[in-house]
This record gives C-alpha cells, sequence and structure tokens, in this order.
C-alpha cells in the first residue's frame, strides 16, 4: 500500500453497488431538450428508473420504457415492427427532433439488433435514431453517458476550415458567432481554436466554463451534447477535443479514431486546481499563455476557508461507484484531506493520465501518502477495511449510506455529485458543501451552520 | 412490447428479495448484471434501515455470458456463507438470468453441498408474475422448505399451544405501513386473550417455522401475501386462517367475530369454556375507535355524497371502498386496482359500493378516469397523488407503491381499531382540505388560478365560448367552476352547438337539474 512514487492499482471482485447506468437518461433527457429516450428492456428496468428517479418520473418526463414482454424475449413477436409501433406513436405523441434507444442487458443477451433496425426505423419515421448500449452487463452508472455521447458523435454534423465560403455556412456561423461583441482582430485569433467540450452539464456550468475559456481567448465552438440536437457541434481534423469529466472515455476514443479530432488530455474541472489545470492544458494546446489564472486560484482558495478549516486532516474512504472518485480525491488532498482508499467502477488509465499524474502531484505537495486505488471493489471487503480504518467521512451509495450512519461513521451520498454542480471555478463551494455536510451536521449544532435542507430523500 | 412510463407493481425478484429480507439471517444473492441491486437502496432508505441489507449480487457480466456463471454463482453462495453465516441463502433470478437459461437449480445443489448455510433456489417466473405474487410464492416456498424438513427430520411440533394463539402471516418488508400494522394486529385479538404465536417472515428466525403448527390458526391480513403459505398449512397441517382485512369498523368487527370463531371451535376442549368477543367489539368500538363516532357526528354529515375515486392494491383499495361508501356515506364513483390476478375477488368485494370499477395497471388509464368523474378527493397511491397534484384534487395515500413519507416514525396501522381513527383522519383531512380551498375562492379570495379545464384526457375539440358566457361563468364558484363549464360543453356538444353563449349556459343547466329530478 505504501508506495511512495507511483500509484497502485488493484482490482477486487466487481460485488459492489452502483446505479444502472441507463439512469443517463435521467439527466440527458433534461440536456438535451428536442429528445426523447427510449428504454428497450424489462420490468426490471422501469422499475429502476422508477425508483431511482423518484419525484422527476412524475413531471412529465421525455423518456419511457419499451417493456419487453415475454413474447419478445422468445421471438414470437417481430422487433422492428414492435418498436415501429412504439416510436410512432412517441412521434405522434412528443414530435422529438431524436430518439434515443438505450439498450439493456436483455436486449444484449437476446442480441436484439438495435444497430441494424434504427437506420431502417430512422428512414421510414423521419426521425434520426441512436443507439447506445448502456447496460449493466458492460457499465456502470456514468458510463452509460459516456455509451450515448459516444453514440451521438458519429451524428455530428462534419466540421469544415473554411467555414464561411461553404454553400450551407449556417450553422457553423451560428456557432462561431456566438458571442456578437467580439472584435474582428480577436474574432480571427479564437477562429484558430476549434475547440468542442465534450460532457453533459447543465447550461449554466457549461456557459461557466465558456466564459472561462473565453478570458484566454479561446472559444469553444461546441459542446457536445449541445442543449438541442440540432445544435450538435461540427467535428472533424483540425476539431481539439476536450472532456469535462472522467468517465467518457469512450466518447473520447469515438472522437479521436472515428472524427479524428484530437484529444487534449487534461485533469478534469473540478476544484480550483483542476479548474486550473484544466484550462492551462487547453491553453497550452493552442499556444496560449494563461492569463491571471493562478490569481482566480488562489482568490477561490480563499473563498472557501471556512470549508477547509472543517475538513482538514480528516480521512475519507470512496466506496466508489460513478467514475468522479480520482478528480473529487484529488481535490480533497489539496483540501487537506487524508484519502484511504479511491474505489472506482472502472479505471481507464490513458483517458485519465493527465488527472492521475495530478494527483500524484497533488500528493506530493500535500505530504501525503498515496491512496490506494482499488477498480472492481468488493463492497464487503471495502466495509471490512472501514471498520479498520475508521475515516471520518464515506463517500458512498445509499445502499451502504444509512448502515454505516448507524455504526457511526458520517457519509455522504455520492450520487448527489453526479447531480449537483461541480464543475469549474464557481461551483467549488458547491463540492464542499456536500462534503462537509455530514461533518458540519455532527456539530450541528455549530452557529452559523447552515440547515440540512438540501438533503432530500433520493429515493 | 409495450409502452410504459410507470408501473405500480415491481419485478418478480423485488417480492423474493423482500420476503428474503425480511426474515432474520436469510441472505439473498441475486443472479443479475451490475445495477440491478437497487432493492438495497429501496430498503435502505424509505425504511431507514440501520442494518445491511441482506441482498448481494452475483454479478452478470460479459464474462458470464461467455462462460456461463456456474462457478461464480457457486463461490459467491459458498464465499457469503462464510463471512456471514446465514441460515439460509436464497439464490433469487431475475429477468436477466430466466433468459440465459442457466441451470441455477444445478448451481443450487452443487454449492448447498460446500455449504454450512441451506441454499434454496426461488421458484418464480420473471415474466409471468409480479412482484406481490412472487413474495407470496417465496414465502410459501421458504415455509413449506422448513415444515418439510421438519418433518422429515422429526423435530416437529404439532401440539397445540395451551392458550389460543395465532400465526400472523404476510408483514413484510417495505410493505405499506406494515410494522404499524402488525403492532396493531398482536393488540386486537391480544387483548382478549389470543397470543401471537409467530410473525411471519418480518424478524423471525428460520429455525422457528417448525413451531409454526402450534398456533390455533393463522391470519392474513393483506390479500396480496401470504395467502399461498396459509392454504399450505391448510391442506397440509390443518390449520384454519382468516383472510379478512380489519381495515375499517365493519372488517375489523367481522374480523374479531372469525377469531372467536375459531378459537371457540376448540376452547370447550382444550380450556374447558368459550369465549365471547361481543363486549369486547362493543367497548372497543365505541370509545378506542372514534371511526363510528365520527360518521355520526356533524363533520362527517357534510361529507355525505360527495364523491370520492378509489385506487390501490386489492387490500386497501377494496377496504377503504367499504369504509367511505359503507360508513361514512361517500359516493365512491370509482373503485380500482392493479392487482389484475386478483380482479375476481376485488370486484365481488366493492359490488354495490361503488358506481364503476376500473382494473388495470396502467396509471394514465386511472389518471383520465380521474380526470373525467372530478372527484371531490381521491385515495390512491403516489401515482394518484401526483395525478391529484396536476388537477387540483387532494389525495390521500392508502396503498403502495409509496414513497418515502409513506413510512412514518410516529404510530400510523391502517388496520385494527386505532387503524379506524387513522383513517378517519386521513379522509377527513383530504376533504376538509379541498373545501377550504374552495371556501376562499365563494368569497372571492385568491382566485387567480383562471379556468383549467381539468381534463389528462385528450380528444374532443374545444368549443369556443362567447365573451359573455365566459364573464357569466367567472361568477360561478370556483369549486364547482370547472364541473359547470364541462357540463356545459357536454351539452354544447351533444345538440352540435358551436359556440357557447349564455343561453346555451342556462340550457345546459335546465337539462342538468331536470336530469337530478329524474
Amino acid at each position: 500500500m505504501k508506495t511512495p512514487e507511483t500509484l497502485a492499482f488493484e482490482c477486487e471482485t466487481g460485488n459492489y453497488h452502483t446505479f444502472c447506468p441507463i439512469s443517463c437518461v435521467a439527466w440527458l433527457y433534461q440536456k438535451i431538450e428536442d429528445s426523447f429516450f427510449l428504454v428497450v428492456g424489462t420490468k426490471t428496468r422501469g422499475y429502476f428508473l422508477q425508483n431511482a428517479l423518484g419525484v422527476t418520473i412524475f413531471a412529465e418526463p421525455r423518456y419511457a420504457m419499451a417493456e419487453l414482454e415475454e413474447g419478445d424475449i422468445s421471438a414470437q413477436l417481430n422487433d422492428q415492427k414492435e418498436l415501429e409501433k412504439i416510436c410512432l406513436q412517441i412521434r405522434d405523441d412528443r414530435n422529438p427532433s431524436v430518439i434515443i434507444w438505450i439498450g439493456t442487458c436483455t436486449t444484449e443477451i437476446i442480441k436484439m439488433d438495435l444497430e441494424g433496425i434504427a437506420p431502417k426505423l430512422e428512414k421510414q419515421i423521419g426521425i434520426p435514431i441512436i443507439v447506445a448500449r448502456a447496460n449493466g452487463l458492460d457499465y456502470a452508472f456514468t458510463q452509460g453517458e459516456d455509451t450515448a455521447l459516444a453514440a451521438m458523435a458519429h451524428r455530428c454534423p462534419e466540421y469544415r476550415h473554411c467555414a464561411m465560403n461553404t454553400k450551407s455556412p449556417a450553422k457553423i456561423m451560428h456557432i462561431e458567432n456566438h458571442n456578437p461583441n467580439i472584435s474582428s482582430s480577436q474574432a480571427s485569433k479564437l477562429a484558430k481554436s476549434n475547440l468542442v467540450l465534450f460532457g453533459s452539464l447543465s447550461s449554466s456550468v457549461a456557459s461557466q466554463l465558456n466564459s472561462e475559456l473565453k478570458r484566454q481567448s479561446i472559444s469553444v465552438s461546441g459542446w457536445l451534447p449541445s442543449q438541442r440536437y440540432e445544435d450538435l457541434p461540427g467535428l472533424g481534423e483540425g476539431v481539439y477535443v476536450c472532456g469535462v469529466n472522467p468517465f467518457l472515455s469512450r466518447t473520447a476514443t469515438t472522437l479521436m479514431r472515428r472524427r479524428k479530432c484530437k484529444l487534449v488530455g487534461a485533469p478534469f474541472p473540478i476544484g480550483p486546481d483542476g479548474t486550473r489545470a484544466w484550462i492551462e492544458k487547453i491553453c497550452s494546446v493552442f499556444n496560449i499563455k494563461p492569463q491571471g489564472l493562478e490569481d482566480r486560484e488562489n482568490r477561490i482558495w480563499e473563498n472557501i476557508r471556512d470549508y477547509i478549516r472543517i475538513i482538514n486532516g480528516k480521512s475519507v474512504f470512496f466506496m466508489g461507484d460513478n467514475l468522479l472518485e480520482i478528480s473529487l480525491a484529488r481535490f480533497l488532498i489539496r483540501c487537506g484531506m487524508i484519502v484511504y482508499e479511491i474505489g472506482i467502477p472502472y479505471m481507464d488509465r490513458r483517458y485519465q493520465a493527465a488527472e492521475l499524474l495530478f494527483l500524484q502531484q497533488t500528493c506530493r505537495r500535500m505530504k501525503t501518502p498515496l491512496p490506494r486505488i482499488v477498480e472492481k471493489p468488493d463492497n464487503y471487503g471495502q466495509v471490512q477495511r472501514m471498520h479498520e480504518l475508521k475515516p471520518h467521512l464515506a463517500i458512498t451509495g445509499m445502499a451502504h449510506a444509512n448502515p454505516l450512519e448507524a455504526r457511526n461513521i458520517d457519509t455522504k451520498w455520492s450520487v448527489e455529485f453526479t447531480f449537483a454542480q461541480i464543475h469549474g471555478f464557481g461551483n467549488v463551494r458547491d463540492i464542499l458543501e456536500l462534503v462537509t455536510r455530514p461533518l458540519r451536521r455532527r456539530g450541528v449544532i455549530t452557529p452559523g451552520s447552515r440547515g440540512l435542507s438540501k438533503q432530500t430523500a433520493g429515493d | 412490447m409495450k409502452l410504459a412510463h410507470r408501473m405500480y407493481a415491481g419485478p418478480a425478484h423485488i417480492g423474493t428479495l423482500r420476503v428474503a429480507s425480511s426474515f432474520r439471517n436469510v441472505h439473498a444473492i441475486m443472479h443479475a448484471p451490475l445495477g440491478d441491486d437497487h432493492f438495497n437502496v429501496m430498503r435502505s432508505m424509505p425504511e431507514r434501515e440501520r442494518d445491511f441489507t441482506p441482498v448481494t449480487a452475483s454479478v452478470v457480466d460479459r464474462h458470464v455470458l461467455a462462460r456461463g456463471s456456474r462457478d461464480k454463482v457457486v463461490s459467491n453462495i459458498s464465499r457469503k456463507g462464510e463471512e456471514q453465516r446465514p441460515d439460509l441463502i436464497v439464490l433469487t433470478p431475475t429477468c436477466t438470468s430466466s433468459i440465459l437459461q442457466e441451470d441455477l437449480q444445478n448451481f443450487v445443489d452443487r454449492a448447498s453441498l460446500y455449504s454450512e448455510s441451506d441454499v434454496i433456489l426461488a421458484d418464480v417466473n420473471h415474466y409471468r408474475v409480479n412482484e406481490l405474487q412472487a413474495s407470496d410464492k417465496t414465502l410459501e416456498q421458504i415455509v413449506r422448505h422448513y415444515l418439510d424438513r421438519a418433518r422429515e427430520e422429526g423435530i416437529f411440533n404439532r401440539s397445540l399451544t395451551d392458550a389460543p394463539s395465532a400465526n400472523i402471516i404476510g408483514i413484510l418488508t417495505l410493505g405499506f405501513h406494515n410494522q404499524h400494522d402488525c403492532r396493531e394486529l398482536k393488540r386486537l385479538p391480544g387483548e382478549s386473550g389470543v397470543s401471537v404465536n409467530q410473525i411471519i417472515p418480518e424478524g423471525e428466525f428460520l429455525n422457528n417455522l417448525k413451531n409454526l403448527p402450534r398456533a390455533w390458526f393463522n391470519t392474513v391480513p393483506y390479500r396480496e401475501m401470504g395467502l399461498m403459505a396459509a392454504t399450505f398449512s391448510e391442506k397440509e397441517y390443518g390449520m384454519p386462517y382468516i383472510s379478512t382485512t380489519p381495515i375499517g369498523i365493519s372488517n375489523t368487527s367481522d374480523f374479531v367475530a372469525q377469531v372467536e370463531k375459531l378459537v371457540n371451535s376448540r376452547a370447550p376442549v382444550l380450556l374447558g369454556k368459550k369465549l365471547n368477543y361481543d363486549r369486547y367489539v362493543e367497548n372497543q368500538t365505541k370509545f378506542v375507535s372514534q371511526a363510528a363516532w365520527f360518521s355520526k357526528s356533524i363533520d362527517c354529515q357534510n361529507l355525505a355524497g360527495k364523491e370520492a375515486v378509489v385506487s390501490g392494491d386489492a387490500t386497501h383499495a377494496a377496504s377503504i371502498t367499504k369504509i367511505l361508501a359503507g360508513e361514512m356515506g361517500i359516493r365512491v364513483s370509482c373503485s380500482g386496482t392493479y392487482c389484475k390476478h386478483d380482479a375476481g375477488r376485488f370486484n365481488e368485494q366493492v359490488q354495490g359500493l361503488c358506481d364503476e370499477v376500473i382494473i388495470t395497471e396502467d396509471h394514465t388509464e386511472v389518471g383520465d378516469t380521474i380526470a373525467r368523474i372530478e372527484p371531490s378527493a381521491i385515495f390512491g397511491t403516489q401515482m394518484e397523488r401526483h395525478i391529484g397534484k396536476r388537477i387540483d384534487i387532494p389525495c390521500g395515500v392508502i396503498s403502495s407503491p409509496v414513497h418515502i413519507q409513506n413510512f412514518p416514525s410516529g404510530y400510523r396501522p391502517f388496520l385494527g381499531y386505532e387503524g379506524t381513527n387513522q383513517i378517519s383522519d386521513l379522509i377527513y383531512n383530504s376533504f376538509n382540505l379541498g373545501m377550504e380551498d374552495h371556501s376562499s375562492d365563494v368569497f372571492g379570495g385568491h382566485d387567480t388560478k383562471g379556468i383549467s379545464t381539468k381534463s389528462l384526457s385528450t380528444g374532443g375539440k374545444s368549443i369556443d365560448w362567447a365573451p359573455e358566457a365566459e364573464s357569466e361563468s367567472n361568477r360561478i364558484p370556483g369549486f364547482v367552476r370547472g364541473k359547470v363549464r364541462k357540463n356545459t360543453e357536454v351539452f354544447a356538444r351533444q345538440n352540435n352547438i358551436l359556440e357557447i353563449t349564455v343561453d346555451v349556459m342556462y340550457a345546459a343547466k335546465e337539462k342538468r337539474s331536470i336530469e337530478s329530478l329524474a
């Protein structure tokens, strides 16, 4: 465990609790406003979604189940006909710009040819159909978004270098002219940077990151996914892409291999340290000297001193379920916490290379031992280890949270990090708000500590 | 394939897991892909469970697809046996494993060679039964397994207890107010000398199951859960059972009368005397339960003839319908259940108590029915509560599917005499809140809502309202405005009138009052 210089990776049994990757539907349908998500699977999936999303499902969501019945499984019914019926119904009721089919374990096992059926139906009903295989056989939780974005990357229009002269420049013009008050000299400077960011963030966080880069005179030419399906960014040779979330390795691979984009490998913009490193890396690619970043980072650190006082010197244990763990651990170490273990469902060492390096540097800087990174953890073993280590805080799924609390280990529900706004300089307080909440509660009572109002029942 | 947004009852494995994790020291291993163990979240959150849910997954991944999962399942079973030493491990198939069609029974046989725990395979078909049916089946399977074995091993105790006693079958984790009901149910016969022999599955050790037949009789408080185990014990061990749900005054007296009958069928021999529960019922009804007095009071008089819609599982929907119609004089316009498998009996129960019966698993059908009827209050599940929210009708939650707020920390039984009090409050509060809202409308309070057509259903082209008719309709008090407008539109449609004028409104009203006289 004590390997001071290089990170040690372990791999356990994979008996851990996480959300089924189809849960990505929950945030993606809200992000892509003109989409409709159709989960093709059994009752189990529907029941999961219904329970996991709790209240949101009662608000007329733009997603539904194509619930498989016995006849579908035994191939007595024709998949294509059945899907056609359902998609026509969706078209008539909702008229979306795109229908995204989410394949599940069931469609994998019965080998339903969703990729084959989709183009045929697409032609027939006149609405694009994208297939994402977000199943629990292969993926965990947030990786669902990865499969969806990877599939969507194929649908992005081709990027053209001399967009202004081509016949249909409308879309690209629109993107380039995102900010109308850029002077022409700036515009030419900005035009060089064909940067597309990938990862689904709420629109306010996305525009925060956009403006963060604009301060460095880098214009973001588009996001994957965009707010509307119809506004997907142009991709192609000469386009740089950069991820904002650590779980997007398939998307990154697709963008590089299939769309010939250049990947900017950077740490992720989580925490002030991460955000700065992320911007610096992007600047370096465009040969720009970052301006005023250090000041900005320092101001943020200054701004969160009250929170840091609470967690400094405390220990934390990530059980691992959403792949944000490395970045969060890196940030918390920088805040002065001691990380015992980083459980993580899946570790793409290439895609996360810069983040891993940054983690190492942070440990060195803070003079803390490198944490152990456990891929495919075993929850039972982890709980045993936790009994020994007695961390101040466990970041864990809801299945373990109440039992751990009952055993006197403070917990923070990990899924909240997926839904909260945690990216960029502006949201650093939000991360710490989440992390410190259980610790503040312990001293509830500390004057000035805010209520627990945000901690809602998440079932 | 069918397009579905929401569902009332969960998939089969949820039922099996609810039974397994209700027993003490039983572990369930799901044969399932990653992420299917969401049951643990459901149990740990709404129930605020302090212990780790004794459910793990033997994860089905790509390797399993390639190689088969025997080794993995077997080693997971024996590992769990060593780690936690459960008395029983229930291997639980999921929809995924039923498609794989692996010989799970064979894995179980092999694993039980190595494991010190008993191992069984839950015998449920994922595509044919739902959560409720599966829980019923699994409980029966476990009871049968342990009783049969006790008989084989000769450690079986069939002598009846000295004093009258009963088993309570069907108290379950994640059940709607089950914990509170159980406490109330223990009290109900207990107060008149019938003790509780065993409560299953909640909190019981499997080793004690051999004593199950010592009780004089079984009680099955809920239709959905425990009937199979009860009929099994009746057939094999001659144990009679009561399947009346003691919800509401009349059902409860009925229940106590049955207890009396069953006790007295043996009491003369075993106790040398007969027991009489008449006084007990009378006292409870008069003094412990406020429900009987409530239905006589002026409060309840005000509710007479108001319309309500009821929807839920078979047990609760039928009982609440009975209370509303039979005990409070409320008009139940529609009563329904999603328990399709119990449709016959449900129909029989609510017959004569409501205008129409709706049996469906499709929540949009329920929503449209509610929108059409526009009752003053809804009594349903969380889904109906949300339907009510959308169309401004108060809703009391009376059945699963439920939300964390339906697991109150305070004592809230639905069963027994205390249950009648709780239900009175629930019903009265739902209606009363609605009235309060309306009376502020009547007195011209905060009428900012405009006119909602209050319809979830689509269909039918819109009919124009002439400006003067519009302003006339605005003079109608808010709480009947929607209804008047709708009636007027129906009238207009029937008479092929395309624009509604004040005259049309009056004509519609006239016709309506003639109809109601007739």
